[in-house]
């Protein structure tokens, strides 16, 4: 995804010495061949019910991601919530994602589903560009989306086409900008004690 | 046969500040204004251990035109700093506001886009409690301070109207908030 | 407004006779008040909170009356939004600990649970967490439960006029966050349990107070049922107000006593067991009416599962007496073995002696630790466990750094909110409050 070196936040001299520290994060490797237990039904299943539905599918610390282009998540989610073999019936949580060094995806939606009559659990991720922030709405199929993807859009500023109501949930309805972007400082401001100014904490140096 | 009875006949010279302030503190109202975690430990001062009651101050007014006193109880997020000033607003005069706990004195820990650092950006605070949340001893304490400190000794009528004039003299004279410097040594 | 969108709650064909109200959320109260206008019908239109002694916080409901018949409301969230998570991106992941336990802050153990959980998954330490950290856990979650609990009878209780209820709720609730202090040094935001274990062990007089806690409780827990259970005017309030059934729960993601309030045995710690709750023997209590009262007849008789839980975890506790409670790599493990020192400051002598006196390298050691603090593998991980409220769980994504690259947590009061139009909308304006006391939002967890 993207590369550092050194070991102090980006703004300051790093003067520690190890500015030859250079490493690379890669994020979410898409997984080689089989899973195991019922990971591959579902997979499989999934890709005969909807054509060529993943971007990538990832298993990383015992939890399935399956990522999904937009123009087929609503396809995809009707399917996972309905199919027999799939039964995703419950919407648990819907978050946004924000990697602003991933060009062309630089906003990514997670959703995460839960399976009552199979018990199990699937991470399901879409990624839109910074550019064209439209993503299709999953309130029709789960409507406990609703105001999940309220926050999303008032955190990230995702606009999930065909939700019926998307406006801000949890900042005043004329706030300006979407605060958990990466662009978006933390706000706050500087803390004097003893005479001497600490800057907020965003403006600080820090380890990265 | 109580206390009334050992008191011999006579006068009293007072002033009649101070039997106002005397009856102010006696019958102190604070509005219920809960907020966040400290609204919890603000239940717990009313609940039975520390027992309000004993003092007969366990009842917290609903509406904020029968409260004396409003206690920030909690951090003040960009959303609720209009409601809460509103509030303020709707209490009659002589009213007072303490500041309970950290994020409504300073901001606290959550020195970031969505809290007011400090209830005093939006009203006059009299006492500030610290802690994260402060226990109810410590709001049982800052509660007796309020009442004997400044509740009691509060000025009246010509003497209000010239604190006030004084306050506000000092206030336009003094600089900004944002300007002041080296007042935490 | 209202009338131009579908309506996804409704049954087909139905959106289109007349004015539709939907359960959506949205709209402010200038706007229901002008849209009320251009009717001019006899609807009233109420703003209630979000300063309101009955509405659980912050929470601000927009209620359209006709007479007292509930015809629409719908909730507002985010009076108490801290950018909890966008702060905790500025932090070092043991820190992240002393945010997420502000968030729902009745129930602020399970925050730091499923935090330090996912973390922990990250870091693929699961395994190594030591027993009795993760008993030590368990029994805080568990007597985290009752206390949280009994805030929900409580409030509830105390928002329908019983205030004997949240009275003694309260009493019990002090007895429990004693036990909390005597652990962890406070009353309420912990900041306990750490990512690889908990901050410090039991006091030396722990159990011998645990004993007496449990002494108390099963002493005491019998008055709720016995002040409720059959009182003629709580189920006249309670029976049947706030119906919502299975379905509608799935539909809107309410977990929870809510859920098993419809008959279905859903509890996370039995369905997808975590910290070992496989070993204990309890179990998942249900009820078959759907309404305020049944979610009331659960919390009550989960507390007696969860103190069944904490007899079972004190006898474990008393065998392990002595093994380490923070995982045994000094990568990660907090240096310090905290205690609370003859000054009453939450040092460890011991520990500043060898760092100050002894040993350069550990000084260097607990100063790397301490400030820059420990790496997390890139990836992302979601962990829910079973809160008082429902499931409440920690999506974590890192990139490799120090910090958490994004927090989310996902809190059940969120969800269980959204279903208060379904709740309430025909229902009488005061019955509004015991729905949303039987929900037991919080709205710290809510607004985050």
């Amino acid at each position: 995804m993207s590369v550092r070196r050194g070991m102090w936040s980006a703004g300051t001299g790093d003067t520690s010495g190890y500015g030859r520290i250079v490493r690379e994060v890669v994020v979410a490797t898409p997984a080689a061949g089989p899973l195991g237990s019922w990971y591959d039904s579902v997979r499989d299943r999934l890709a005969t019910l909807v054509a060529d539905p993943f971007v990538k599918v990832v298993f990383e610390y015992g939890e399935l991601t399956f990522h999904i282009p937009r123009e087929k998540l609503a396809e995809a989610m009707w399917a996972l919530r309905d199919d027999a073999l799939l039964r995703f019936e419950f919407c648990a949580s819907v978050s946004g994602v924000h990697y602003p060094q991933a060009a062309g995806a630089e906003l990514h939606v997670v959703y995460h589903l839960q399976s009552m009559t199979h018990n199990r659990r699937l991470r399901v991720e879409t990624a839109c560009p910074d550019a064209d922030p439209h993503v299709p709405s999953v309130v029709a199929t789960y409507p406990a989306a609703d105001w999940h993807e309220r926050e999303t859009w008032d955190m990230f500023g995702i606009i999930f086409d065909g939700h019926p109501h998307l406006t801000r949930i949890l900042m005043p309805d004329d706030w300006v900008g979407h605060p958990q972007r990466k662009d978006y400082p933390l706000g706050g401001i500087p803390i004097e004690y003893k005479g001497t100014t600490v800057p907020p904490v965003d403006e600080r140096r820090s380890y990265r | 046969m109580g206390i009334e009875d050992k008191i011999p006949q006579g006068v009293v010279l007072t002033t009649l500040e101070g039997v106002f302030g005397w009856m102010r503190q006696a019958s102190f109202w604070p509005a219920t204004f809960g907020l966040a975690c400290c609204a919890i430990e603000m239940m717990t001062y009313g609940a039975p251990r520390f027992d309000a009651g004993r003092w007969g101050q366990e009842v917290f007014r609903a509406s904020p035109r029968q409260a004396d006193l409003m206690i920030i109880s909690g951090r003040v997020s960009q959303k609720m700093a209009p409601v809460l000033r509103q509030v303020y607003d709707q209490m009659p005069n002589p009213k007072w506001v303490m500041a309970m706990g950290v994020c409504a004195s300073s901001g606290g820990m959550f020195n970031n886009y969505a809290i007011v650092q400090g209830g005093d950006h939006l009203v006059p605070v009299d006492i500030y409690v610290p802690g994260c949340p402060p226990r109810p001893d410590m709001l049982i304490d800052a509660m007796w301070k309020l009442r004997k400190d400044i509740v009691m000794k509060r000025p009246m009528a010509a003497n209000e109207i010239a604190a006030f004039e004084a306050a506000e003299a000092a206030a336009l004279a003094a600089p900004a908030t944002h300007e002041m410097k080296g007042l935490l040594r | 407004m209202t009338a131009q969108h579908t309506d996804y709650y409704g049954t087909p064909g139905e959106e289109t006779e007349g004015t539709v109200y939907t359960a959506m959320g949205g709209g402010d109260f200038a706007d229901i008040a002008r849209e009320q206008a251009e009717r001019s019908d006899e609807t009233l239109v109420i703003n209630m909170g979000p300063q309101h002694p009955s509405t659980h916080g912050v929470l601000r409901l927009m209620v359209e009356c006709d007479g007292e018949t509930v015809k629409s409301i719908r909730p507002g969230i985010g009076f108490l939004h801290t950018g909890i998570e966008k702060n905790m991106e500025y932090r070092s992941w043991t820190q992240g600990t002393t945010f997420v336990t502000r968030m729902d802050y009745v129930s602020p153990l399970f925050n730091e649970a499923a935090y330090c959980l996912a973390v922990e998954r990250l870091l693929g330490i699961e395994d190594r967490i030591p027993q009795r950290a993760t008993e030590i856990r368990v029994l805080m979650m568990e007597l985290c439960r009752i206390a949280s609990h009994l805030v929900a009878i409580g409030t509830g209780g105390m928002e329908i006029g019983a205030l004997t209820v949240m009275t003694i709720g309260f009493r019990e609730r002090e007895m429990i966050l004693d036990f909390f202090e005597a652990v962890s040094g406070l009353r309420m935001n912990h900041a306990y349990i750490r990512p690889g274990g908990v901050a410090n062990d039991l006091p030396e007089t722990g159990i011998a107070q645990l004993r007496t806690l449990i002494g108390w409780l099963e002493k005491h827990l019998p008055e709720y049922a016995a002040f409720c259970n059959e009182n003629p005017i709580f189920k006249g309030r309670m029976c049947g107000i706030g119906h919502q059934d299975l379905s509608a729960c799935f539909a809107l993601g309410v977990t929870g006593p809510v859920l098993r309030s419809t008959g279905y045995a859903w509890d996370l710690r039995k369905q997808q067991p975590y910290c070992g709750y496989e070993t204990y023997d309890f179990d998942v209590i249900t009820w078959d009416t759907s309404d305020a009262y049944g979610r009331f007849r659960v919390r009550l008789q989960e507390m007696w599962e969860s103190l069944k839980i904490v007899k079972q975890v004190t006898e474990r506790l008393d065998a392990s007496t002595g093994q380490p409670v923070m995982i045994d790599d000094p990568k990660i493990a907090w240096p310090a073995k905290l205690a609370v020192g003859p000054d009453g400051q939450g040092n460890s002598h011991e520990h500043i002696k060898h760092i100050m006196g002894e040993s350069m390298e550990a000084l260097i050691h607990h100063f790397k630790l301490v400030t820059e603090g420990f790496r997390v593998p890139v990836g992302q991980a979601y962990v829910p466990i079973e809160s008082p409220k429902g499931e409440i769980a920690c999506h974590v994504v890192s990139d490799g750094g120090r910090k958490p690259y994004r927090v989310h947590m996902r809190d059940p009061g969120f969800n269980h909110l959204q279903s208060v139009p379904i709740q309430c909308e025909g229902g009488m304006i005061a019955d509004v409050v015991v729905a949303i006391g039987s929900l037991d939002p919080v709205m710290g967890g809510v607004d985050r």
